[in-house]
């Protein structure tokens, strides 16, 4: 079995992969997550983004200005808290 | 030939036979199938990352109930070539063929439905009306209550939108067709007639580099961003961006067989391979043009209708939402095919929020159409002139 280095827990993304995508030419974090799904899952990057990051550039990809656009909500909100943003709408 | 999916902007090179503007899936798919007819040199690209386009944010339904002749004619034939496209292209699209449930909620929208169901049943589909004993059977969550009817296509699909744009990429790489991310093109005209492009790198690296390349021919396959990268010839399109906003749940149990659509209120959900249920709704309140954020409007107006009509989801959490532009045209239909005056200019817009679906089967046509000169009805019909002519067309099945 090639390297099982887990870098995104949720995701079950290893270390190998990351070296794959990049030796397939994705050098920049939001090619990097949409290849490898890292930072997807439950946590939504939280524990990866920054390692993943230090990964890419320890392999010569592109500096990252800033982190992978973060997507709302910061903590998971249930479905009927929610229905209650427009309860006043018709 | 080394096994890297995307090339860097110093390997631009002058000239090429054809010039795709716009890595989605639309020119992506194109490209591969120019390729197998043999176009020659083929350069795409993208002023972004590849899947940072609509291709990237989509729903992945794929479906054949369509309420024109032309869109059930095409979308049998492209979800065939989504159900193949796994083993043809070696790469897991997670496909999953459980059909798509369209709702009425009164009789007006039970006899539309009805009336699409017959012009689908023959071209052969096996859709077919259902009362909502049968939809509480199919999906014993649903609140059938508000349901009237429904319309059911068993080979309805939903997909996992990523590994398409991959798939189409590395069948392009393997044949030969060079693809730059982070490259945007600003579209050249000599004597009248798009020669080609000024390309400007946007990677950190060396932002703002540029580099003329000559085409023999240019596709516009640039979705929302069609408009604005076609002002500059002089040419106005008709088409406009429309952002569209989408989220995912935690993930549950497979329990949802279909994805659920309700054309009055534009709610779609369904249960990806993964587990989440993805969804949205329209929303006719959004900000004007090309605009990707997200807003806590729509996790409200997605929220109250989702647990309106599946109550049991209400303790279910939004793990992400994120958004993308609709390619949003005059009458739902797209624009495509060269356009008069400008000689060497393909169009390959408009895809409202359905282009996902019809790109599988639209890189197939556009490339046998630029070969070949095949499928010139299908070209006429859906070209840019049609708006001058005020031949307009009509498709009432869309979505948010
Ligand atoms: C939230 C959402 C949900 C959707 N759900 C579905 C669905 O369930 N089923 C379905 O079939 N469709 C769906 N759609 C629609 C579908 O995603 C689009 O119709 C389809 O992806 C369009 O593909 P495209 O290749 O034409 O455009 P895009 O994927 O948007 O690609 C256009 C590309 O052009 C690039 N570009 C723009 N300007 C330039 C320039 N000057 N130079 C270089 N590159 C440039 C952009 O960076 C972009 O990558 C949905 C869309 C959204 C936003």
């Amino acid at each position: 079995m090639k390297d099982k280095t887990i870098v995104c827990r949720c995701e079950d993304v290893t270390l190998h992969q990351v070296d794959e995508a990049m030796a397939r030419g994705h050098r920049d974090l939001e090619s990097l997550k949409r290849y490898t799904g890292f930072g997807t899952g439950f946590c939504q990057g939280k524990q990866c983004v920054a390692l993943c990051a230090r990964l890419l550039v320890e392999r010569g990809g592109d500096p990252p200005t800033r982190p992978i656009t973060p997507r709302p909500p910061v903590r998971p909100l249930a479905l009927a808290d929610l229905a209650l943003l427009v309860e006043d709408e018709g | 030939m080394s096994e890297e999916l995307t090339r860097p902007f110093e390997a631009l090179p002058e000239s090429c036979d054809v010039l795709v503007v716009g890595a989605g899936i639309m020119g992506l798919a194109t490209a591969h199938h120019l390729a197998r007819l043999g176009a020659g040199r083929i350069v795409v690209v993208d002023q972004s990352y590849l899947c940072s386009g609509a291709s990237g944010r989509n729903g992945g339904g794929v479906r054949a109930q369509w309420a024109s002749e032309i869109n059930i004619g095409l979308m049998k034939r492209s979800l065939a070539l989504c159900a193949d496209f796994a083993t043809e292209m070696g790469i897991n699209v997670w496909f999953r063929k459980d059909g798509y449930l369209f709702l009425a909620r009164n009789e007006k929208r039970r006899a539309e439905l009805e009336g699409s169901v017959a012009l689908q049943r023959s071209h052969g589909l096996p859709t077919r009306m259902i009362g909502p004993a049968e939809v509480a059977a199919i999906v014993p969550e649903l609140d059938v209550g508000r349901v009237v009817a429904a319309s059911y296509n068993p080979d309805d699909a939903v997909v996992f939108p990523w590994p398409f744009v991959w798939g189409y990429a590395r069948s392009c790489q393997r044949q030969g067709v060079e693809i730059f991310p982070f490259v945007e093109a600003e579209l050249e005209t000599e004597n009248g007639r798009v020669a080609g492009a000024l390309l400007r790198s946007r990677r950190t690296a060396n932002a703002g580099a540029e580099h003329r390349i000559r085409a023999g021919l240019t596709i516009l396959a640039t979705g929302a961003w069609s408009p604005e990268v076609a002002r500059p010839l002089g040419l106005e399109l008709p088409n406009h961006p429309h952002r569209h906003e989408i989220c995912s749940t935690e993930p549950l149990k497979p329990f949802l067989g279909p994805l659920v659509a309700d054309l009055e209120s534009g709610l779609y959900f369904s249960q990806s391979m993964r587990g989440e249920i993805v969804g949205g709704i329209s929303n006719n309140r959004v900000p004007d043009g090309l605009d990707q954020r997200s807003s806590l409007r729509f996790l409200g107006l997605y929220a109250r209708e989702l647990t309106r009509t599946m109550p049991i989801l209400g303790s279910v959490r939004v793990l992400r939402q994120w958004a993308g532009c609709y390619d949003l045209t005059p009458d739902g239909s797209p624009i495509v095919g060269r356009v008069d005056g400008l000689g060497d200019l393909v169009l390959l817009c408009g895809f409202m929020g359905h282009g996902f679906m019809m790109a599988p089967i639209m890189g197939l046509l556009t490339a046998r159409h630029l070969m070949k000169g095949e499928e010139q009805e299908l070209f006429d019909r859906w070209s840019l002139s049609r708006f001058e002519r005020g031949e307009l067309l009509a498709e009432s099945m869309i979505l948010g």
